[in-house]
């Protein structure tokens, strides 16, 4: 067993069976752990009790609209993808309160939300979902407000990202420039699977502390070559693809396209896209209170541009339309959210293609809006 | 803890959504369904730093119902008073409707851009208000009375459906006195109405400015914006020299909740005041 600590930017080698161990040392600091797990047939991430809770031997194939899980017969811990849920609800939960507010004699009593959150440690983060994280540090935290919540949240997560080992049949990172290997910077560690062991590099001072008394030892050069063999298969075997070069002129010229009234014909405006999406951050407010109204709590929730009261003013909504609301998701996450954040909101996890129950595939429609239609 | 993210400047930071209480100090009916709340915080402190822009909105709050955008519509020289011109619309609206003096809502703010009042100075002014569109223009026409000379001729045109539905009436009389020509045209009239009858852009034609040396402020129905904004390019005013204020749904005002986008633009950050030759690509485009 080694004594010292892997330094910051090393690559080193980890048995598979150290992954117990590692995951001891990160609850030992208060780290709450989250990531894949299997549940109700699809890989959902929730928290993990033990390494077993991982999807070990599960792999998903994805479609447009359509998801499976199927075993193989090789028990890689990471073989799989990315599931119907997002890092997004750690760090921005779905129902998020703000306040609680009592009024008793004309005077008004506000609560602020507390200030405890958990420590996660989200663990087999794929680069896509990494990119996405920081997209909405930009969203969040990025502008003239800060979200505490978020912050809250942010800043004392533990990165454990993993490396692409396959691409899903909607996979399209390599086109989004977001994957399938993590960018240096973004993570504690990032593990790329082989066969055998993990070949680990070490992101940071906390990722480096977290390798403590587990049986690492440096990788060599042969370790570091069937790793960067693993990411360079997976960007060859991503089928799918996105060309971005032309947007978003491309949307802001084609407001008036009639793909937006073919496109509406299908969309079902479920909202679904939105709520799987890793950077959709939109969110509306709930008031909740006693019969007499003294005593109120307001709620942050998930929100959808897909839903008609999303843009309700009064007398109507500026968006009536499914084809209205389809354009509005499309040229935001694709074009203007570049104008709003300098860049792109989509990441290109395919998460929008593979639960659109309808099937619609954004590359599909960017690729028609440009004038080539595939039958 | 890790490095993916730098924590030194995030500790606790202030939540922008939490409301200040302030108290109604007054409430003046201006129209049918139509009120100016003024509103002081409760506790003074608070006032005291609190300043505003023409232009410039708050969120108010009321417990069990919720929070609207509205537009300071009072005096930003007297920042200790937040007007608020308030039409009853929807369902915070109308609760706000059956408030009283003495009551209590929740402030944030003030908020989004302002009408860039500066830039007005030495040229004419043409402000353009349709309906409660007066409302956030109201501050403007305060602020050019404080200081009438900076300004060439300031004109506002402004209409309203019916007689009944003007609002300031009390004051126009005012702001005639202190320099502002004023044009009043209704859709509909009564048997009283002895003005003009027919829409706010037609006023256009009763007015003769220096294209060169002519500002446009304009807040109103998207409609009549629209057909102001053409009798203004039609008169050679440069775009770049038109200013509206957009209003959107809004559930946050601080660009967290994605509600108020037209385009790349956040109604609630860049806006609501926008220039309209930022905002033309985006601007009347159907169901956009």
């Amino acid at each position: 067993m080694t004594q010292s600590l892997p330094r910051v930017a090393a690559s080193v080698v980890l048995p598979k069976a150290a992954l117990a161990k590692l995951f001891e040392n990160l609850r030992a600091v208060g780290f709450t752990l989250v990531g894949p797990t299997v549940r109700d047939g699809a890989i959902v991430l929730d928290e993990l009790n033990k390494v077993q809770d991982l999807p070990i031997g599960w792999t998903d194939e994805h479609q447009p609209g359509q998801y499976r899980l199927k075993k193989v017969r090789d028990s890689g811990y990471f073989e799989f993808t990315v599931g119907p849920h997002s890092w997004k609800q750690f760090l921005f939960p779905p129902r998020q309160k703000l306040f609680s507010l009592t009024q008793t004699e004309g005077k008004w009593v506000i609560q602020p939300a507390g200030s405890l959150a958990p420590r996660y440690a989200l663990v087999g983060v794929r680069p896509c979902d990494l990119n996405a994280i920081s997209i909405q540090d930009k969203v969040f935290l990025g502008g003239e407000y800060k979200d505490p919540h978020y912050a809250l949240r942010r800043e004392h997560i533990f990165v454990l990202a993993v490396n692409c080992g396959k691409a899903g049949g909607n996979c399209f990172c390599a086109s989004m420039k977001t994957g399938p290997h993590a960018t240096a910077g973004t993570f504690d560690l990032a593990f790329t699977e082989l066969p055998e062991v993990f070949v680990v590099e070490i992101g940071s001072e906390a990722g480096s502390e977290m390798m403590r008394d587990t049986p690492w030892e440096a990788a060599t050069a042969f370790d570091l070559g069937r790793a960067a063999q693993v990411t360079q298969r997976t960007e060859r075997q991503m089928e799918k693809e996105l060309r971005t070069d032309d947007l978003p002129r491309l949307l802001y010229d084609n407001l008036e396209h009639s793909r937006w009234d073919e496109v509406a014909t299908r969309c079902l405006s479920c909202a679904n896209c939105t709520l799987v999406c890793p950077t959709c951050f939109c969110s509306t407010v709930e008031e909740s209170s006693n019969l007499k109204g003294t005593a109120t709590e307001r709620t942050r929730v998930w929100d959808s541009c897909f839903t008609l009261d999303f843009s309700h003013v009064h007398g109507g909504n500026i968006r009536p339309s499914i084809r209205s609301r389809y354009r509005q998701w499309l040229t935001h996450k694709l074009g203007s959210w570049i104008d709003q954040f300098g860049t792109s909101g989509c990441v290109g996890c395919g998460r929008c293609i593979t639960w659109c129950p309808v099937g619609i595939d954004l590359t599909e429609e960017i690729k028609a809006i440009r004038g080539k239609v595939t039958p | 803890m890790s490095v993916a993210f730098s924590t030194s400047d995030l500790r606790t930071p202030v939540d922008p959504m939490l409301p200040r209480p302030a108290v109604i100090q007054a409430i003046k009916p201006e129209a049918y369904g139509v009120s100016t709340f003024s509103l002081a915080f409760a506790d003074s402190s608070e006032g005291s730093g609190y300043r505003f822009q023409p232009g410039q909105f708050n969120m108010i709050y009321l417990p069990a119902f919720g929070e609207v955008a509205i537009s300071l519509s009072s005096d930003p020289g007297e920042p200790q008073v937040l007007g608020h011109t308030i039409r009853y619309a929807g369902s915070v609206t109308r609760a706000i409707g059956r408030l009283k003096v003495g009551d209590i809502v929740g402030v944030r703010g003030p908020y989004g851009s302002a009408w860039p009042l500066e830039k007005a100075v030495g040229k004419n002014l043409v402000i353009v208000a349709g309906g409660i569109g007066l409302a956030p223009l109201r501050p403007v026409i305060l602020s050019v009375l404080r200081q009438r000379d900076a300004y060439g001729r300031v004109l506002l045109l402004y209409g309203a459906r019916t007689p009944a539905d003007l609002l300031y009436r009390d004051e126009i009389g005012f702001w005639r006195e202190g320099g502002i020509e004023v044009h009043i045209t209704v859709d509909l009239a009564d048997e009283n109405w002895k003005g003009q009858v027919g829409v706010v852009p037609q006023l256009f034609y009763r007015i003769r400015v220096d294209h060169k040396q002519t500002m446009v402020m304009t807040c109103g129905p998207e409609i009549m914006m629209r057909f102001a904004i053409y009798e203004a390019l039609a008169r050679r005013i440069p775009k770049e020299s038109v200013y509206i204020s957009m209003e959107r749904n809004m559930k946050c005002a601080v660009g967290f909740c994605g509600h108020c986008q037209i385009g790349p633009t956040f109604i609630c950050k860049q806006g609501p005041v926008l220039n309209f030759a930022a905002i033309e690509p985006f601007f009347g485009k159907e169901d956009f």
